[in-house]
């Protein structure tokens, strides 16, 4: 959770220091579930490589159980089929959580306007941070770690607080 | 199924007293390179039987192919095989020109011999460095990775742009030619870079014991099953059979290059992992020889029917600007007919069916992914094994799930 | 594409089939033989037995759908010989009040998941295929996506998940 502020507006001074405590451990280790689908996926992994090395964000540890993660990365384009699949994670990951859309394709569809593909991963759970490009460069993806990073700092609201949008 | 089960309970070597267990190996599973779903019942830790179900990637390439011009398809094209996506293009570019008759200029073919030879690498750096964590040596796929990083950085990202999705062929030649320096890197990294990563992953790997019990004898397969089953590619050639598009029916200016065409023997998981590796080391010969031999000269064909008019044509002059605008609003005009033309992808054969009716646009387009017939394979692969060997043979049997969905 | 002699393959399953070759052709290279559905297995059965022909490899199955002519899917196969190194394409009309076509299961095993694909995406019922279900699509998907009246952005009730 993000840095919260008292009903009354005056916090006290060691719930602001435990909270910013619990913040700095959170954002210095947001481990990722990458659910890697297509093309995108080939980027996560250079991400994660030597050279765009994601590591040092505090990214370290890749898991690949939903239990253990903070960050959904989904990287790639998610289609009607796979979509109860991805809910199922979703819902199966702890509280606090972001949801990263990474590419065209989790966005929004991508240049895919079918009777396949859904229409971006927003139809189904708030999503935190939208990477566009297609697909993103690794630099992308680290720079949506540090807008997290940045999000827990400043104690904004999650997507899932406005979550959901009917439009 | 339950002929097995009885059979097995009479004779007293069923597992476990009890019905089989079925496990489902999902679509969001790490060892699955994503989107592939495994169904196995398990007899204790044997596979008795293997269904595999896919189409969690299905993107449409087909009915998205139909509503757009014979330019607009090549993008869709790089995203079927993403490891490799120059090979489709390449692959694709062919088969309208062949449906259009046209020949393109020899430095096209040289410079499509080089991009195809040059992703063959990276999609066996891909397919081996996954396999190995799957099985769970992560070094190597450390050490493929820098290869695949200067290659995208230094060789595919000047050249066409980007990195990953490259949509660099057209029809009729190339998107541009080669920039300058381009040449002299590509040396340097197949010598500085590339050869280095193999001969390390070769000495972690080839001679380890752990990776040889853990490989050999493991979802083998006989050429006339193979063969009967539709393999082919790396699959096909360890299992023994020695099929090769670039040699048997040879496209591009492959009879020019002096290379060798690794066969296997058992056609296990061992023999596809040194196949690969061998494959590499021959395009890395054939990617010398091109570079060489590589002759000077235009990159398009000198025909406004397929390629875009120069920039300064379309602004000074009347016919350039109304060439221009017809090939970007009408797409391509492209004869009548129907053609199959197929290349040898990384992982097999890679065959576009295109169906024309005249006009900017297809008709239709099939693509033949070689990855289909190896999933279908499968259960003949693993079953009767061990559910570890599942995963062993899942990552060696390379399923790039954009091609196999499409 | 090397140069063969013309039409070998079409020559002897003329000889051999007559009528039930509906119609031929070698445009841009490609051996094509438009077939009677009703002895596909048949044909395909020569085909890959002939000592001449030896079409072990079927490469690919497909359907198409040409909307307005009747009749209205095409089933096209294409082989290829390991030995004699030639590809051959056969095509067979399939009408669309009666779309069925006997599987070529027993002939090449591989064709089955190309089969299950030919029924997901244009409705081509394959007569004797052991497990004829969806394979690309979900199972509660309704319709033959791949046909041409079908809209390309048609969207279906999601099934598992709620919008």
């Amino acid at each position: 959770m993000a840095v919260n502020h008292a009903k009354d507006g005056a916090p006290g001074f060691l719930t602001t220091r435990f909270e910013a405590l619990l913040a700095w451990g959170r954002k210095y280790s947001i481990w990722p579930f990458t659910f890697a689908t297509a093309c995108c996926g080939i980027e996560v992994m250079g991400a994660f490589g030597t050279h765009y090395d994601i590591a040092r964000f505090g990214a370290e540890v890749i898991r690949f159980s939903p239990r253990q993660a903070d960050m959904l990365l989904v990287a790639g384009t998610v289609n009607y089929k796979m979509a109860p699949v991805l809910v199922r994670i979703y819902e199966q990951m702890l509280e606090p959580k972001w949801v990263v859309a990474m590419g065209a394709c989790a966005s929004s569809g991508g240049f895919y306007n079918n009777y396949s593909v859904a229409q971006g991963i927003d139809k189904f759970m708030p999503v935190d941070i939208y990477i566009p490009g297609c697909p993103p460069i690794p630099e992308q993806i680290i720079d949506s770690i540090v807008l997290i990073q940045k999000m827990i700092d400043s104690g904004g609201s999650r997507a899932r607080d406005r979550w959901p949008i009917k439009i | 199924m339950a002929e097995i089960e009885a059979y097995q309970r009479e004779a007293g070597t069923l597992d476990m007293q009890a019905e089989p267990m079925i496990l489902n190996i999902g679509p969001s599973h790490p060892a699955t390179h994503a989107t592939l779903r495994l169904i196995a019942e398990l007899d204790g830790e044997t596979i008795l039987k293997l269904t595999p179900e896919f189409g969690y990637l299905h993107r449409c390439f087909e009915k998205e192919s139909e509503n757009a011009t014979w330019t607009q398809v090549i993008p869709y094209t790089d995203r079927l095989n993403y490891v490799s996506s120059l090979m489709n293009n390449v692959g694709y570019a062919m088969a309208v020109e062949k449906l259009c008759g046209v020949e393109v200029t020899e430095r096209c073919q040289y410079i499509r011999v080089l991009i195809c030879e040059l992703s063959r690498i990276i999609d066996h750096m891909v397919c081996i460095g996954t396999n190995m964590v799957d099985i769970g040596a992560l070094t190597n796929f450390w050490y493929f990775w820098k290869p695949r990083e200067e290659v995208y950085r230094h060789l595919i990202e000047p050249l066409t742009g980007i990195r990953l999705t490259t949509a660099y062929t057209r029809i009729g030649g190339l998107m541009w030619d080669l920039p300058d320096g381009w040449v002299e890197k590509c040396r340097d990294i197949c010598r500085d870079v590339i050869v280095p990563a193999i001969a390390d992953v070769n000495a972690l790997l080839t001679k380890n014991r752990i990776f040889i019990e853990r490989t050999m004898g493991v979802g083998a397969i006989d050429p006339k099953e193979a063969i009967a089953r539709g393999f082919t590619g790396p699959c096909l050639r360890a299992a023994g059979v020695p099929l090769d598009l670039r040699k048997d029916e040879t496209y591009l200016v492959y009879d020019r290059f002096d290379f060798d065409v690794p066969i296997g023997e058992e056609g296990d998981t061992c023999d596809r992992y040194m196949v690969r590796m061998e494959e590499m080391r021959q395009s890395l010969r054939i990617i010398d020889q091109a570079l060489d031999q590589l002759p000077e000269g235009p990159v398009n064909v000198d025909d406004p029917r397929f390629i875009l008019p120069a920039k300064k044509d379309v602004y000074e002059t009347i016919e350039g600007l109304m060439n221009h605008f017809k090939h970007v609003m009408d797409g391509v005009q492209v004869p009548a007919g129907e053609v199959y033309s197929a290349t040898e992808a990384a992982n097999g054969e890679l065959g576009y069916y295109i169906v024309s009716k005249g006009g900017g646009g297809p008709y239709k387009i099939k693509v033949r992914p070689p990855c289909f017939p190896l999933f279908q394979g499968m259960p003949h692969l693993c079953e009767g094994g061990m559910i570890a060997d599942l995963i062993a043979v899942l990552g060696s049997v390379n399923i790039i799930a954009g091609e196999l969905d499409r | 594409m090397t140069d063969k002699q013309p039409s070998v393959v079409l020559a002897k399953l003329i000889e051999r089939f007559g009528d039930d070759i509906v119609a031929t052709h070698s445009d841009f290279g490609d051996d094509t033989a438009r077939v009677n559905r009703e002895r596909i297995v048949e044909i395909c059965t020569f085909l890959r037995d002939d000592p001449d022909l030896l079409f072990d490899f079927a490469m690919d199955l497909t359907g198409v759908d040409y909307l307005g002519e009747e009749p209205r899917f095409e089933v096209v196969y294409h082989l290829y010989s390991l030995e004699k190194k030639h590809r051959v394409r056969i095509k067979a009309r399939v009408p669309e009040e009666d779309p069925v076509i006997d599987s070529v299961i027993p002939v090449w095993v591989g064709m089955d998941w190309f089969e299950r694909e030919a029924y997901d995406m244009y409705g081509i019922l394959f007569r004797d295929h052991p497990n004829l279900k969806r394979i690309l699509m979900y199972e509660a998907f309704e319709g033959h996506p791949l046909r041409k009246d079908y809209p390309k952005a048609r969207r279906q009730p999601t099934v598992g998940v709620e919008e």
